[in-house]
């Protein structure tokens, strides 16, 4: 393989991978935040003993989220030196202010809330959680509007002598239609994951200790239920939008997301199309009339331009080339993240029912709901992932420069394999060491919640110490 | 001032602050095993640091976002040139983040044993590899007329680079153990003091020698006036610990290694990474900067909110300014 190729490689398994940890840090500092507020404002243990409990599988996840995310910010100059030096006018300052805003904030004040439990006026401490919380949507704003231009570049000029991209409007880039609707999309799709997660642990220790903190566990299903249809719901209209701005921007992404060859009008939504193995003929199609229209355009009979007549366009405007994605991949990410999402919202409906009035979750099949409805979501956002970026190719900066041309040109394939091999065999390993964790902290159950003022203070244990 | 040397000045500064801070804590890292005398005596170790360490790695992230925004072909020459230094350090900084967090959440002593390998190595990996990538950026290295380095990692292992590289090592060793001996009680306490006494003699050594070299490099009338500060500083700690000042000898470490590293910048500027290829070739704070509108922003923002980040990181270490001791450490728990 090509250091190209490498480079391709490395940067979707570690983007993939980071991605896993992001979402469900995002949600979760807040659910975790609303449990402990529910705590400060009734004084209830209950819900002291759900923050410590998701607090500490919070922490778990979170601590991977960190690490894996150094490499990210590195690996744009490691492995992609020609993008950086084409787009760090423009691409370097959201990446810049994303550290100074968010990661000083989220770092900080976990720590703060961490070892604060003792230190700290009980208000004062909820309050670093919350900011903590704040903190990773800022974060996610940032690089969000980083990733929207490579999808839609604005607010910038070439310039020839230096060959590379200026900035010329700060805030179009971060107005970036792109960025305004994928920021909100990104973070209800984060709590949908996290609500999953909330409810999918509660329905395992439902099921496996019925006995054990029962209301407390129907508590937190509830919420991560509710979490789930509420994100659901949110992620579907965003996502709806969404698809609307990026017919209008980058159309090829919208066909190929489709597998639609011809223009049509009005067009249809296929749900299940099997095609020849280079994904360019079409065999089998069960398709719903209209709703691609809708969907694209926002009315019934829009038009929808398919992936012949684009490309015929793009080699007019850019040159001889081909500009098509790997339509399969588009194709079935963006199916299976919508199928996914759904399936998560029917758990959901599903466990709502389950624990009404008091009630318990029965039968053998309840452990498989609580391992796979966490999955969903994770899978969903991986695959809207995949489709985002697969979606732009052959672009790394879409109409501006090309993936191939983005890579380092003098950093060798063997050291971009060294790099790919040794983040993967890390990578996971450390995935087997948190999954071990988050089990063995679920299957410890909800921690009992400590003596207060016990001993003086100096003496006093350090509490949620390392 | 031109807006690029403001950001030269800036980046140093991101580059200070990382290494004052994550410097101690990289230290304590490296003597866990060899201070720690059992689980909780470590775990009190680790403790010291528990709350503000991650805070602290955040410097170096906004160091590499702000060359990226202000110098993208600092960014990219460095970045992709000192390519399998960095992988290392990547994977240093990623096992001992995890190691930090997972330490303690099994009770099993093979399982923490494993982990206190984690932190000393991937502490020690960075420390000495920081060291050996400034010396080199110093130094100079091969960078061709397309700003591309075309060295590798053995090019950087120079002596000169393995020197620097050692020069860090220690300074860190001593941070991290004289701001051991103010943040532990008792026996730690004592022993992280005597600790420093003797790591910081060897400090001394190699880091005047570094210095001294570095001059002769790419010094100017201000660069050795910054490198007798540091001297002088190094030697001030060691007084300090030696009567037990311990609140004076951190003062004393933490401006060694800033003045230090001031004094690398300070003889390096206006280069950014000079070449030894050709004196053209070089990247310089004008040749690899961006462009002043992007430089405009992105000194509001800086303006703005690097005093807010100041602000809130010191009050961490103010909530969290007392000694902790071994008999705080919970009896023990994990799951």
């Amino acid at each position: 393989m090509s250091a190209l190729e490498l480079a391709r490689w490395q940067f979707g398994i570690t983007t993939v991978y980071h991605f896993l940890f992001v979402p469900l840090t995002i949600g979760l500092a807040f659910l975790v935040a609303g449990f402990q507020t529910a705590w400060v404002r009734t004084d209830n243990p209950r819900y002291l003993r759900l923050t410590r409990f998701y607090g500490e599988l919070f922490l778990i996840n979170f601590a991977l989220g960190v690490v894996t995310g150094i490499v990210q910010e590195f690996q744009f100059g490691m492995n992609w030196s020609a993008y950086s030096r084409f787009v760090g006018d423009i691409f370097g300052a959201p990446l810049a202010i994303e550290g100074l805003l968010a990661f000083f904030l989220e770092s900080t004040f976990l720590g703060l809330w961490i070892f604060g439990w003792d230190r700290l006026p009980k208000r004062v401490h909820l309050a670093t959680i919350w900011i903590a919380a704040i903190g990773t949507v800022l974060s996610a704003f940032f690089i969000l509007a980083a990733n929207a231009w490579m999808q839609h570049p604005v607010g910038y000029q070439l310039n020839a002598s230096v060959g590379r991209a200026e900035q010329t409007d700060f805030l179009a880039v971060l107005t970036n239609p792109v960025a305004v609707i994928t920021f909100p999309h990104t973070i209800v799709a984060a709590f949908l994951t996290a609500g999953a997660f909330v409810a999918g642990v509660a329905l395992w220790r439902l099921w496996r200790h019925p006995d054990l903190d029962a209301d407390a566990f129907r508590t937190a299903a509830r919420v991560g239920a509710w979490t789930v249809l509420v994100a659901a719901l949110l992620v579907l209209v965003t996502g709806d939008q969404q698809a609307k701005v990026m017919t209008n921007v980058q159309p090829m992404k919208m066909a190929a997301a489709e597998a639609l060859y011809q223009t049509e009008q009005p067009a249809s939504f296929s749900i299940f199309t099997i095609g020849s193995l280079d994904g360019r003929t079409e065999l089998f199609s069960l398709r719903i009339p209209n709703v691609l229209s809708f969907l694209a355009t926002g009315s019934l009979d829009g038009k929808v331009e398919g992936i012949n007549d684009l490309q015929a366009g793009y080699q007019a405007t850019y040159g001889p080339g081909d500009y098509v994605p790997y339509v399969p991949l588009t194709y079935w990410s963006f199916r299976l993240m919508i199928g996914m999402g759904a399936l998560a919202a029917l758990g959901a409906v599903w466990i709502l029912w389950a624990v009404r009035r008091r009630g318990l979750p029965i039968g053998r099949w309840v452990m498989a709901v609580a391992v796979i409805l966490p999955l969903l979501p994770l899978a969903a956002n991986s695959l809207g992932w995949l489709f985002t970026e697969m979606g732009r190719q052959p672009w790394l900066v879409f109409g501006l420069m090309q993936t191939s041309a983005g890579v380092s040109p003098t950093t060798s394939a063997a050291e971009v394999l060294i790099s790919v091999v040794g983040f993967t065999l890390l990578y996971g390993a450390l995935a087997a060491v948190e999954v071990g964790l988050l089990f063995r902290r679920i299957r410890a159950g909800l921690p009992e919640t400590p003596a207060a003022g016990a001993g003086d203070e100096v003496d006093r244990p350090v509490a949620f110490s390392y | 001032m031109e807006l690029t040397t403001i950001w030269f000045a800036l980046i140093a500064i991101l580059w200070i602050g990382y290494f004052v801070l994550e410097g101690f804590d990289f230290g304590v890292g490296i003597l866990l095993p060899f201070l720690g005398r059992g689980d909780r005596e470590r775990r009190a170790l680790i403790n010291t640091i528990g709350p503000v360490w991650d805070g602290n790695e955040v410097w170096v992230l906004v160091a590499g976002g702000a060359t990226f925004a202000a110098f993208p072909e600092w960014y990219a020459t460095l970045f992709s040139g000192f390519y399998l230094a960095l992988f290392l350090i990547l994977v240093a900084l990623i096992v001992r983040g995890v190691a930090f967090e997972f330490r303690s959440k099994r009770p099993d002593p093979a399982w923490r044993s494993r982990w206190d390998l984690a932190i000393f190595g991937g502490s020690l990996l960075p420390a000495f590899l920081w060291g050996v990538a400034f010396a080199n950026i110093v130094q100079g290295v091969p960078i061709d007329a397309r700003h591309q380095f075309t060295g590798d990692l053995f090019t950087l292992l120079n002596p000169y680079g393995l020197l620097g590289g050692l020069t860090l090592l220690a300074l860190f060793l001593t941070h991290g153990a004289v701001f051991l001996a103010l943040k532990t009680t008792g026996d730690l306490r004592r022993r992280a003091n005597a600790w420093a006494g003797r790591l910081g003699l060897a400090a001394a050594v190699v880091a005047v020698l570094f210095l001294a070299w570095t001059q002769t490099i790419r010094g100017g009338p201000a660069s050795l006036a910054l490198s007798v500060v540091a001297a002088v500083a190094l030697v001030g700690a060691l007084l300090a610990n030696r009567v037990g000042r311990e609140g004076w000898a951190f003062v004393g470490s933490a401006v060694t290694i800033a003045v230090a590293v001031a004094s690398l910048f300070v003889g390096l500027f206006p280069n950014v990474m000079p070449s030894t290829l050709d004196v053209a070739y070089g990247l310089t704070t004008t040749n690899a900067a961006s462009t002043p509108y992007t430089l405009t922003i992105m000194t509001w923002v800086a303006v703005v909110f690097t005093p807010l980040v100041l602000i809130y990181q010191g009050w961490t270490y103010w909530v969290f300014r007392r000694r902790v001791a071994v008999e705080q450490i919970p009896a023990d728990e994990g799951y």
